[in-house]
C-alpha cells in the first residue's frame, strides 16, 4: 500500500516501526489525546450523516477513514498558523477549536460559512476545488511581507489536485518560496473517479517538476501524519519555502450523502481499508505499549457520545434565517442595488403577511 | 492643475497610493522593470522596491487568487490585467471568491482588491486585445465597476478605488490612455461610483462610460450645430450606477441614448434602459434606446471602426430618436 516510500511510524495492526526520516516525539499523553480527538469527530461526522438522513441537513460531507490525516496535520499546527479547508476537513476544524455546531451551519444551509476564519485561523470551507490552494499561497505570501514566523497549510484533494488552480498555486509557492504546506489528502476517490485517473505518477512526485520536496504518508498513521507536517511546517516558517505532503488515505464513506459509492468500487477493497482503520490503530498501541486500560477508552467514547447529543441539540435549534439575511454582508459598504432588493423584499413580505 | 495622458495620471495615482498605504501592493505580468505593456506602473517597482510592485508568472486565476489570500491577510493588492480578454482564466477566482467571500465570511473578511482592466478597442490590435467585458462583472453581485474616461478621473479613481473596501473592478479604456488633460492633484471630482455631468443640454440624454463619453461629446458638439442641445453624461460607476443622475437629466430631457462599445445584449446599456424607463416612463418622448457594438465577436482589427460606436452612428441614432415627439 502506497509504495515503497511512504512513510509510516505505526502499522495497520498498532505496531511502532521505525523510520529513517522520522522519528515519533509523542507521549503517551499526546498519543491518548490525538485518539481522543478522532474517536470525538468520528461520532460527531457520524451524527452528522445521520442528522443527514433524518432532513436535518441538506448535505454532508462524512470523513470516515481520514480522522488520522487530519488530526495528525491539524496537531501539527502552531496557534499563529493559518489554514485552508477543502470541504471535508471536519478534523482539522475541530484541532483549530471550531464549534462542532458551526461546521454544521454551512450543512444546514442557514449560512455559506459558519465561523469567523480570524478568530480560528482556520478559514472556510471552499466548495469550487483548488480556488484554496491560491487563497493559501497568496496569505502566505502577506506571511513573508510581515516577518511573522507563521506558515501556512492547504488541504485538497487527490481529484482537486487535477484542477489548473493547484498547479498554478505550485508554481507561485515554488517562484516566491511562499511558506506554505500543501497537505493532498489521497482518499483514491473523487466521488467516483479513482486516483488513476487523476494521474499516472504518484501525485508526490508532481512536486518535484515544480522544485519543491514532497513526501508521502502513511494518512492512517497519525504519528507519521504528525511528524511529518510539523517538519514542514518548521520548514516554512524557517524560510525555506513549500512542501507537498500526501496523506495516503482511503475515503471509508461516501463522498456525500448524495452519493451511491456501491455503483463503482467493489467492497472487497473497502473491507482491506477497513484493516487499516487509522483509529484502531492507535487504540492497539495505547492499550498494548501505553497500558491505556479499557475503561479509558469506555470514558472517551462516552464524551463523544455526549458531545453528539449536544451537536444534535444545537443543530435542531438552529433555524434558517430571516430572508432579508440574504442582503447582509453582500458588500462591506452599502450598495444601491443590494438595498433596493432589500426594500423589495421587505415590502413584499410586509403586504403578504397583512 | 496640471497637464498629463491618462496613463501618467493612473502611474501618479498608483504611486499616490502606494506612498499613502505601506499595505498597498501590485501584481502583475511585466509590471515591474518593463513598467507594464502600456507603461502604466513605469518606475513603480524601482522605488517601491519588488516586493511591493510585483512581477507575476503568467497565470492570470493566480493573480488574482493570491490577492485574494492576500486581501485575507489584510493586503491591497492592485491587480493588472495585461488585457481585457486574459481576464477569462481569473473568473472563477473573481466571481466565485473575490465577490462571495465577503459574505460567505459574514465580514470577517475584507476583499481589498482592484483589478485593473485595459479595456475596450480602437487600438487595431489582433484577437483578445480589444474586448468589454464589464457586463460580466456588473452582473455579479459583491463586486463593484467602475470606468473611468479622463486623465481627472483616473487619477482619483484608482486613489479611491484602492482605498476601497470591496473588490473593483477597475476599467481603463485603453484608447484613450495617450490623450491628454488636465488633472487636479488637490481635490478629487466626485465619488468613486458617481456619474458626472460632462455636457449640460436640454434635448436629449447620452449616457457613455470609457472611451465612449469622448465620442459622445463629438456627437453634442457636432448636434449643437444643428440646433441639437445633447446632455452627456459619464456614468463612471458600473457597478453601483449613479441612475439617480440619469435619471434627474431624463426627467428635463425626455430622451436617453445610451452609448457604449460593447455589444448591445445584456449589456450596461440594457440595464441603463430597463432602470430608466422604469423611473421615468411616463417623462420619455421616445424610446430609449441603445447603441453599441453588435452581438458577434470583437471582428479584425481592419473593421472595428464599423464594430464600435463611431461618432456619425451616435448621431444617425440621435436622428432617429428626434423623430419620435410623443
Amino acid at each position: 500500500m502506497g509504495g515503497e516510500e511512504l512513510v509510516r511510524l505505526l502499522t495497520p495492526e498498532g505496531e511502532r516501526v521505525e523510520h529513517e526520516d522520522y522519528e515519533s516525539s509523542l507521549s503517551r499523553d499526546e498519543i491518548l489525546g490525538f485518539y481522543r480527538d478522532m474517536v470525538i469527530v468520528r461520532r460527531l461526522c457520524n451524527e452528522a450523516t445521520s442528522l443527514q438522513r433524518q432532513g436535518e441537513l441538506a448535505l454532508w460531507a462524512p470523513l470516515q477513514g481520514q480522522e488520522a490525516a487530519q488530526i495528525g496535520a491539524g496537531r501539527a499546527l502552531a496557534p499563529q498558523d493559518f489554514v485552508f479547508p477543502s470541504y471535508r476537513e471536519h478534523g482539522v476544524a475541530w484541532t483549530r477549536g471550531v464549534p462542532p455546531a458551526d461546521m454544521l451551519r454551512i450543512f444546514r444551509a442557514t449560512v455559506t460559512g459558519g465561523w469567523d476564519p480570524n478568530r480560528y485561523r482556520y478559514s472556510l470551507p471552499t466548495v469550487v476545488l483548488g480556488d484554496q490552494t491560491l487563497h493559501a499561497v497568496g496569505y502566505a505570501m502577506g506571511v513573508q511581507r510581515d516577518g511573522a514566523d507563521e506558515a501556512v497549510m492547504v488541504f485538497f484533494g487527490d481529484g482537486a489536485s487535477s484542477q489548473g488552480d493547484v498547479l498554478e498555486s505550485f508554481v507561485w509557492a515554488a517562484s516566491f518560496q511562499a511558506p506554505v504546506v500543501f497537505v493532498l489528502q489521497n482518499n483514491q476517490w473523487a466521488i467516483s473517479e479513482p486516483t488513476s485517473l487523476q494521474t499516472r505518477i504518484p501525485l508526490y512526485h508532481r512536486s518535484a517538476g515544480f522544485g519543491f520536496p514532497g513526501v508521502r504518508v502513511d494518512g492512517n498513521d497519525v504519528l507519521a501524519m504528525y511528524e511529518v507536517t510539523r517538519r514542514a511546517l518548521e520548514r516554512a516558517r524557517a524560510g525555506e519555502g513549500p512542501t507537498l505532503i500526501e496523506a495516503y488515505t482511503y475515503r471509508m464513506g461516501a463522498h456525500t450523502t448524495s452519493d451511491d459509492p456501491t455503483r463503482y468500487r467493489v467492497e472487497a477493497d473497502v473491507e482491506v481499508w477497513r484493516h487499516r482503520d487509522p483509529v484502531e490503530r492507535v487504540k492497539a498501541l495505547l492499550a498494548r505499549s501505553h497500558r491505556v486500560r479499557a475503561a479509558r477508552f469506555a470514558e472517551i467514547a462516552e464524551e463523544a457520545d455526549a458531545l453528539a447529543l449536544v451537536l444534535r441539540e444545537e443543530v435542531l435549534a438552529m433555524d434558517a434565517p430571516p430572508p432579508t439575511a440574504m442582503f447582509d454582508d453582500v458588500y462591506a459598504e452599502p450598495h444601491a442595488w443590494v438595498e433596493e432588493g432589500r426594500r423589495t423584499l421587505s415590502a413584499f413580505l410586509a403586504e403578504v403577511a397583512s | 492643475m496640471t497637464t498629463m495622458t491618462m496613463a501618467k495620471a493612473l502611474n501618479e495615482g498608483l504611486r499616490r497610493a502606494l506612498e499613502s498605504d505601506k499595505h498597498v501592493l501590485m501584481l502583475g505580468e511585466d509590471i515591474g522593470k518593463l513598467g507594464g505593456v502600456f507603461r502604466i506602473t513605469d518606475g513603480l517597482q524601482k522605488d517601491f522596491g519588488e516586493d511591493r510592485v510585483i512581477d507575476a508568472p503568467l497565470a492570470e486565476s493566480a493573480i488574482v487568487g493570491t490577492s485574494i489570500g492576500l486581501a485575507m491577510r489584510g493586503y491591497r493588492t492592485v491587480v493588472e490585467i495585461q488585457f481585457d480578454g486574459f481576464v477569462y482564466p481569473a473568473f472563477d477566482q473573481i466571481v466565485s471568491q473575490a465577490a462571495k467571500l465577503h459574505k460567505r465570511s459574514e465580514g470577517a473578511y475584507t476583499m481589498g482588491l482592484v483589478i485593473r482592466l485595459p479595456f475596450q478597442g480602437g487600438i487595431g490590435a489582433i484577437e483578445h486585445h480589444s474586448e468589454s467585458p464589464e457586463a460580466y462583472f456588473v452582473h455579479t453581485a459583491g463586486l463593484r465597476v467602475v470606468a473611468c474616461s479622463t486623465p481627472n478621473d483616473a487619477y482619483w479613481m484608482i486613489q479611491q478605488a484602492v482605498a476601497h473596501d470591496d473588490p473593483v473592478i477597475f476599467c481603463e479604456p485603453k484608447s484613450r490612455y495617450w490623450e491628454r488633460g488636465e488633472v487636479d492633484l488637490d481635490n478629487p471630482p466626485a465619488g468613486l461610483f458617481d456619474a458626472v455631468v460632462r455636457r449640460p443640454g436640454t434635448d436629449l440624454t447620452v449616457v457613455a462610460y470609457g472611451s465612449m463619453v469622448k465620442t459622445a461629446l463629438s456627437a453634442a458638439e457636432v448636434a449643437a450645430q444643428e440646433g441639437r442641445e445633447l446632455e452627456v453624461i459619464d456614468l463612471r460607476g458600473l457597478s453601483p450606477m449613479d441612475l439617480d443622475t440619469v435619471a434627474a437629466s431624463v426627467e428635463r430631457t425626455g430622451r436617453l441614448l445610451v452609448v457604449q462599445e460593447a455589444p448591445p445584449i445584456a449589456s450596461v446599456g440594457s440595464e441603463v434602459v430597463a432602470a430608466i424607463q422604469e423611473r421615468c416612463f411616463y417623462s420619455l418622448r421616445a424610446p430609449a434606446t441603445r447603441v453599441s457594438a453588435f452581438h458577434v465577436p470583437y471582428p479584425a482589427s481592419k473593421i472595428e471602426d464599423e464594430f464600435r460606436p463611431s461618432v456619425d452612428r451616435v448621431l444617425w441614432a440621435i436622428d432617429n430618436l428626434m423623430e419620435h415627439d410623443s
